[in-house]
Order: C-alpha cells, then sequence, then structure tokens
C-alpha cells in the first residue's frame, strides 16, 4: 500500500499550490458512473477520485447530474453501470459500513418542523456508536442560543448549519454537502465557507456541490465542472483559469498627465492603453498589478482608481461548457 | 435497533405537538362521548346496552381510522415532501425501523385514545360491557394494523402532502358517517347500511361493536376476512410502491 504512492496536486484556500504525496488510496474512486432516468442520461461516464483531507467540488447547472453522482456516491441511489468505492469499499454492498463512517447533508432536506434543535442532536446522536458530544457541536455552529427552537422558526442559515451538525454527528472522515449553500443570503454563504474550512482543517474530507462559482473557487481545492451529466473539466480552481491562457487587466486613473513608457517594458505586458489620463495595461500572470504598481511607484507616477480585471471560473465554465451558468 | 426507541419516542412527543391530529384523537372522541352521552342518555336497550355503550366501539373504530387513513397517510406524505424520510434513510437506522416507528407511535396514540374514552365513559356514565377484553383487543389490533396497511398504500400512491390530504378526507368524511362511526348505524336508512358495506371502516365498526356485545367470532368471518385482506393487500401494495422521496 504505501508503494502505491500517488501525486495529486491540491491548493489551499490562499491560492498557493502545494503537493500532498498520498499514501494510501483516494477515498473516492468513481470509475465510468451511468445513472439514467427514463430517456434522460443523468450522469454520463463520470470517472473521479477524492483525496485525504481536500475539499472536491462538482459545480454546474440544475440538472448537470451533480446530486445524482453525489447520491450515488452516498449509496442512496444505485448506478446502472461504473464503479464507485468509498473508503475502498462499494457503497451500495457496504451501505451498513458507509453509513457510520460518512458525514450527509441532503440537498433541500428539512427535519419535521416542531422538532427542537436539541431534540434533532439527540436524535441523530442516538443513531451511532460513538457520537461526538453534542452540546460541544451546538456551541461550535454558533447554535447554542437555538438549542430550544423549533427547525421551523430557524433563519435559512440557522436550518443548514444544523444540518451540518447532524452531518457531523458521528465524527465522520468524510462529508457530503449538497448545495448546501443554496438559497442562503451572501453573508449566511460566507459563514457555511468558514464553517466547511473549520471542518476540513479537523482532517475531514469534503464532497460537496454547489452551482455558485465564486464559491466553488474561494473554497474547493478542486474542482470538477459538470455539464450535461458530463465530467468537462478536473482540477485546481488556479489551474482551470490558468489554461485559459486569458490575460489579466488593470485599469487606473492618473493623478496628473505622465508618460507611462515604464508600464511597456514590464515582462508579461502586452498591450498599454493611454486614453487621457485613464491607463489599461493588460498581460499575462497573477503578479501583474505588483508589477504595474511598482514600476509607477519608482517613477513616482502618481494614481488612483486602481481596478485589476481577471479571469475567474466563471470564464473557464462559459468557455468549457460553451454556455452562461444560470439557475 | 440503535435510535429506533429515540426516533419513537421523539415522533410521540411531535403527535403531541400536531395541534389537529391529537385534537381528532385524543379529544374530539370524548367531545362526542359527552354530547351525545348527555342527550341520549345511556339507557339499556340494545341487548341489555345503551347507547353511550355502543358508541364505544363506534368511537374506537372512528379513532382508528383518524389515525390509520389520516394522521398516517398525510404526516408519512408530508415527511416524504420535506425530506425526513430521505433523510432519515441516510442514516444507519433500517428502513423498516423508520417505518415501524411511524407505525408504532400512531398505534400507541389509537390506543391511549380508546384507553381515554373508555375511563372518561366509565367514570361519567358507567358503561356496560358484555364481551370478553383479550377479544376486543384483538379485534381493535386487527382493525389498526389493517387500517394503517391501506394508510401505508395511500401515502405511497399520493404525490404531494397536499394531494394526501385531499385523497385522505374524501375518503374519511363519508367514511365516518356511513360506516356507523359517528352516527349509530340503526338511525341509518337501511340502503346507507347495504351500501356502507362498501367502505372498510363498516366492518370495524361491526367487528368491534359485535365483540363489545359479546358474540363470537364466528359471526364476524365475513368483517375477518375483508380486514385480513385489504391487511395483506395493502401491506404487498405498499411495500412495493413505498417511496422515500
Amino acid at each position: 500500500m504505501l508503494g502505491a504512492g500517488r501525486i495529486a496536486v491540491l491548493s489551499t484556500n490562499t491560492k498557493t499550490t502545494r503537493i500532498f504525496k498520498l499514501v494510501s488510496e483516494p477515498v473516492i474512486q468513481v470509475e465510468h458512473l451511468r445513472k439514467v432516468y427514463g430517456s434522460t442520461i443523468a450522469v454520463d461516464d463520470v470517472s473521479f477520485e477524492v483525496y485525504q483531507g481536500e475539499i472536491f467540488g462538482m459545480v454546474g447547472t440544475n440538472g448537470a447530474g451533480k446530486t445524482t453522482s453525489i447520491e450515488c456516491i452516498e449509496g442512496l441511489r444505485q448506478q446502472d453501470r461504473g464503479s464507485i468505492r468509498v473508503f475502498g469499499v462499494d457503497p451500495q454492498k457496504e451501505i451498513h459500513d458507509i453509513r457510520r463512517k460518512v458525514g450527509v447533508q441532503l440537498q433541500e432536506s428539512q427535519l419535521q418542523p416542531r422538532l427542537k434543535v436539541w431534540e434533532a442532536l439527540d436524535l441523530f446522536a442516538s443513531f451511532y456508536e460513538s457520537p461526538l458530544d453534542w452540546e460541544k457541536l451546538l456551541e461550535q455552529l454558533g447554535l447554542t442560543d437555538k438549542r430550544n427552537t423549533a427547525f421551523a422558526v430557524l433563519s435559512g442559515g440557522q436550518k443548514q448549519r444544523l444540518q451540518i451538525a447532524l452531518a457531523l454527528i458521528n465524527d465522520p472522515q468524510l462529508v457530503f454537502f449538497d448545495e448546501l449553500t443554496t438559497g442562503l443570503d451572501p453573508q449566511a454563504r460566507r459563514t457555511m465557507w468558514d464553517l466547511i474550512r473549520t471542518v476540513r482543517d479537523s482532517g475531514k474530507t469534503i464532497f460537496l456541490t454547489t452551482h455558485f462559482m465564486d464559491e466553488a473557487e474561494r473554497l474547493c481545492d478542486r474542482v470538477a465542472i459538470m455539464d450535461k451529466g458530463k465530467i468537462v473539466a478536473l482540477d485546481t480552481p488556479e489551474n482551470l483559469i490558468q489554461s485559459l491562457g486569458v490575460e489579466s487587466r488593470v485599469v487606473l486613473t492618473l493623478k496628473e498627465p505622465h508618460d507611462i513608457a515604464c508600464c511597456r517594458s514590464l515582462s508579461g505586458v502586452t498591450l498599454v492603453e493611454q486614453n487621457g489620463d485613464r491607463v489599461l495595461v493588460q498581460g499575462k500572470g497573477e503578479m501583474l498589478v505588483v508589477e504595474v504598481v511598482t514600476a509607477l511607484a519608482k517613477e513616482g507616477i502618481r494614481f488612483s482608481d486602481l481596478r485589476t480585471e481577471q479571469p475567474n471560473l466563471e470564464d473557464v465554465f462559459l468557455a468549457v461548457t460553451g454556455h452562461e451558468m444560470k439557475d | 435497533m440503535r435510535g429506533f426507541w429515540k426516533l419513537t419516542s421523539v415522533e410521540f412527543k411531535l403527535f403531541l405537538r400536531e395541534p389537529m391530529a391529537a385534537f381528532f384523537t385524543l379529544v374530539f372522541p370524548l367531545m362526542m362521548l359527552f354530547i351525545f352521552g348527555s342527550v341520549f342518555g345511556n339507557k339499556a336497550q340494545y341487548f341489555g346496552l345503551g347507547t353511550v355503550d355502543l358508541s364505544i366501539p363506534a368511537y374506537t373504530a372512528m379513532i382508528i381510522a383518524t389515525t390509520g387513513l389520516v394522521s398516517l397517510t398525510i404526516s408519512i406524505a408530508a415527511a416524504r415532501e420535506l425530506g425526513i424520510l430521505r433523510r432519515l434513510h441516510a442514516t444507519p437506522l433500517t428502513p423498516i425501523s423508520i417505518l415501524t416507528s411511524q407505525v408504532l407511535v400512531l398505534f400507541l396514540m389509537t390506543a391511549l385514545g380508546m384507553v381515554l374514552l373508555i375511563i372518561a365513559a366509565k367514570i361519567t356514565f358507567g358503561i356496560r360491557f358484555n364481551g370478553n377484553v383479550f377479544s376486543v383487543i384483538l379485534g381493535f389490533l386487527l382493525s389498526s394494523c389493517s387500517f394503517f396497511a391501506l394508510g401505508f398504500v395511500l401515502a405511497s400512491i399520493s404525490r404531494t402532502a397536499r394531494s394526501a390530504q385531499v385523497m385522505v378526507m374524501a375518503l374519511y368524511y363519508p367514511m365516518l358517517f356511513l360506516s356507523g362511526a359517528a352516527i349509530p348505524k340503526w338511525v341509518l336508512p337501511e340502503a346507507v347500511r347495504t351500501y356502507g358495506q362498501i367502505l372498510p371502516l363498516t366492518h370495524v365498526v361491526n367487528l368491534l361493536t359485535g365483540l363489545w356485545l359479546g358474540e363470537p367470532w364466528s359471526a364476524h368471518l365475513k368483517e375477518v376476512t375483508v380486514l385480513v385482506v385489504m391487511m395483506v393487500v395493502g401491506l404487498i401494495v405498499s411495500a412495493k410502491t413505498f417511496r422515500w422521496e
């Protein structure tokens, strides 16, 4: 086992790429997964692996096959073709073993409206042999003052935080989040991101689906873009964006008229335009803005209103699927 | 079995928090008892029994229809629509223990409704009973199981909680008034009594009333056959059509 080392390129959310040498088998292995509903092919020949300790995301529009994929891996659905291994076993055959080892949050799944927060945790804790102390979980998820509140009265963000708590109650090594942040306001979404990062930092592997491109870009170590049942791209967000070969732009306003020839000689710069006091510099590489600012400072050129335009995962999605992300 | 009893006790609490369900199962039969009991009294007139005595098995049939047909169908359909069944299905609980806990809670509520009814009637009207306690309990069990099976079939075929509600009400109200459960059989016209035979609840009313009067099981083979067939067919159909989502 130790000999069969695998190398996976992962990156942290701080955008620095690091290399993990993984000596164990992947946590999830999917090969040629296919699932058909009537005449609709929901998932069509999908293969990928998820490694220990990463946040793996599947992005795509509604109906792209994300939920079907995640639910096949969770063992909730039986695939028509292909093989799935979770911790090395077939989730369909070892369903009870898998249910004990993984945590799930299902898309659009609610709880009984009159069930109180503490009762939900107490109930779900009773399903497992050695559950976590749910009082602590409540505290970690900021729900302590909601412990006696009925599920129906919770806000959208609180409901999802409770769902996270229920997914973590058995201290799983692998956690699934299916459209966790759908329907939440931007602030609640950011809270979810922080919580997911905290969960990952405690050593767990996370598999999530989302239809928010910014979420996938900022949160996931690796992203699989799904379209019409197929994975059309799979890599780190950085690599996906770089593979586009699209250049970054820096736009700024000069405080006083000045010649900006110093910018033309910078490495990687492909275009410099000046229109009155407005300046546009276009070029390759993440460091473009730093180089431009340094060059201007060295010349003593003062400027304001600096903006950068960088390609993002949305551009990648458009490029690989040929259509816009729409809900 | 890990978690089964916890789930059952939580569902029990949740049932009591649902005002409609708790009212119709536990309180409404008592209201019927007090209202009609104070109007008609409990003078011995039918086989040595009075109106109140004979209303006990009839109201018990009503409670069975309320929990088995209405509460079970709507609660399963709602739990499915909200994704609660799916969420429970994704835990180590076995599917059978999830469904058993639902049925067990409703069965306990049905039994509680019946016991409250008997106690209240005993205290206020001093009811008479000519039957065998074990026979009545057995008849009660058979009737309950049969109606729970029916509820499962209806829950399986309804698409949403709302459509389940409509379907259930369309079955429940005619059944309640034409079977002899809410309105005593002997005041119903002959034609209603004849056609009432197609309603499953009529057989529950007849069986329980017969057992309450002390009639032998052999006098109720028709009712027993209907209820056993309904239970077996119901279980087979719901096992084949039941959906978690």
